[in-house]
């Protein structure tokens, strides 16, 4: 039993597919439709097998804060537009193996997108740390 | 087993249930009717035996009578609701061999080959266990609908599997150590369920490797105190509190141990039950019978040559015969293995190679796949890293 972080990135990853590359805000509407539909569906597949842990999407509105008083200062425009990746989302699933976490992982990445084309986007697969073993020698 | 003060109900209820279950199934229940039976049956044993003021002279028959009715109502209700004959086959009686397999067949059901890993821990520890749903989704982390599902899907997949005597007792074996060595720090005591769970299975069958793996667990429960700090820390085994070691534990499973040697019938979790063992033996890690342990190890990788024996080898030749004979035997092992680079950095480290080690130290860090692991190799890196 394993549990893993598939994580959704709007960039980033290896070369993304051409459809993949299209932003979401170019779709059509039920191309957008169509793509959240398959998102839920997966959730469900995902419940249904008692391997759903979580699903979350991030707004790629953010803000870095760090500790340093003016220096330190909320940042929320300039370096983000040129960072290379944005987190867009992630799901948490507990699965047997690492093999059915990619398996899971390469069917989420197949939603659609324009033209109603499998994105086949990137999706990162991170395993979380557990607890230690009882057995050790 | 129960003190000799007598079991509470609710302890007693909790033994029979998977017993009561198990009768049900031989008598050709479905799985899910079957446990919703056995449910009601509990219901009405708590109210009734309050009422009384006592408990049936044969609880465990009470209840088996009881919940064959509820069975065989529901079937009825069911039939005539669909309008459809009833067709109930008179229930056979109990033989007196019967009754000890009932919890061994029952596990040999859960532990279906069928099965899911996961799926076959949540159903064990449903069924047989007695654990709530809930718990066992506090234990594992997941949401509580997650766990439903995992063991509905599971009923389903052995809905239609018959039982047999002559099922996987390797697989239930290899499910309940899951269920112990998880080591999940949630609500519900793993650990604690599965050497319940494996005496159970003890009591119902000769097999040498199941008395092995409940002594394996005990041997290293015994443990269980000293292998964390009170702020969480992990203590390796060489650096633990031996004075904190469980003695009751760790005789009960050398005997156990002895019993299983005995019938002469070696397996792995025999030998890494003796392994353990001889560390339980120990006063300290540099007292301990190292070249005995390598013996044993070699046992291991004989009966069953998996990369974490071989890894695991080598840190007891480390310990026997020195830095370079462990070395030696690391050669053998892959280096993708779990716990590979955290074994070679010790393993350097004593050797006096204190750059590699620590550069060793911080892959090992990398790959941990556990917080308190990470956290301790990389304390071992930045010792290193100081002054050296």
């Amino acid at each position: 039993m394993a549990r893993y972080l598939l994580l959704k990135h709007y960039r980033g990853g290896p070369q993304p597919t051409p459809e993949g590359s299209v932003p979401m805000g170019e779709w059509t509407a039920q191309e957008v439709s169509d793509h959240i539909a398959f998102m839920n569906q997966v959730a469900d597949d995902l419940r249904e097998r008692g391997e759903f842990v979580d699903a979350q999407a991030l707004s790629p509105e953010g803000t870095f804060v760090r500790a340093g008083g003016e220096a330190g200062r909320p940042v929320t425009d300039g370096p983000f537009a040129e960072t290379k990746d944005l987190v867009a989302g992630w799901m948490v699933i507990d699965v047997e193996s690492e093999e059915r976490a990619h398996e899971a992982a390469a069917f989420l990445s197949s939603a659609p997108g324009p033209g109603g084309r499998a994105i086949n986007e990137w999706i990162e697969v991170r395993p979380f740390l557990t607890e230690p073993p009882t057995v050790t020698d | 087993m129960a003190a000799a003060s007598g079991p509470t109900a609710e302890e007693l209820l909790k033994e029979l249930a998977p017993q009561v279950l198990g009768v049900l199934l031989r008598r050709g229940a479905p799985f899910a009717a079957a446990e919703d039976a056995v449910q009601e049956a509990l219901l009405e044993a708590v109210r009734r035996w309050a009422e009384d003021g006592a408990q049936p002279a044969d609880p465990r028959g009470w209840l088996v009578t009881v919940a064959w009715r509820k069975h065989l109502d529901a079937v009825r209700t069911d039939a005539a609701r669909r309008r459809r004959e009833v067709r109930v086959a008179a229930a056979p009686d109990p033989g007196p061999t019967e009754q000890s397999d009932d919890t061994l067949l029952l596990l040999l059901m859960c532990c279906h080959p069928s099965l899911s890993r996961p799926s076959a821990v949540a159903l064990t520890l449903r069924a047989v266990g007695g654990l709530t749903t809930d718990q066992i989704a506090r234990a594992y982390m997941v949401p509580v609908t997650t766990m439903a599902q995992r063991i509905s899907r599971a009923r389903r997949t052995i809905a239609g599997e018959r039982l047999t005597r002559s099922g996987d007792l390797g697989g239930v074996l290899h499910v309940l150590y899951l269920i112990f060595n998880e080591g999940h720090s949630g609500t519900a005591d793993l650990s604690t369920e599965a050497i319940r769970l494996c005496r159970q299975l003890v009591r119902t069958t000769e097999d040498p490797e199941a008395q092995g793996l409940l002594s394996l667990m005990l041997l290293h429960h015994a443990r269980r105190a000293s292998r964390f700090d009170p702020d969480g820390t992990l203590v390796p085994l060489d650096s633990q509190d031996r004075a904190r070691w469980d003695t009751a534990l760790i005789a009960e499973g050398v005997g156990v141990l002895q019993g299983a040697l005995a019938l002469d019938r070696l397996g792995p979790y025999q030998a890494e039950a003796a392994i353990a063992a001889l560390h339980a033996d120990a006063p300290s890690a540099r007292e301990t019978d190292w070249p005995q342990v390598v013996t044993w190890y070699d046992e291991l990788v004989a009966l069953s040559d998996t990369p974490v024996a071989r890894l695991n080898r080598a840190v007891a030749v480390g310990e026997a015969d020195g830095p370079q004979a462990g070395l030696r035997a690391l050669a053998d092992v892959p280096e993708d293995v779990h716990r590979h680079a955290a074994v070679e950095a010790h393993l350097r480290e004593r050797a006096g190679e204190r750059q590699r080690a620590r550069e060793l130290f911080i892959l090992a860090a990398r790959r941990a796949t556990s917080a308190p692991e990470r956290d301790h190799l990389t304390r071992r890196a930045a010792a290193l890293g100081a002054g050296s």
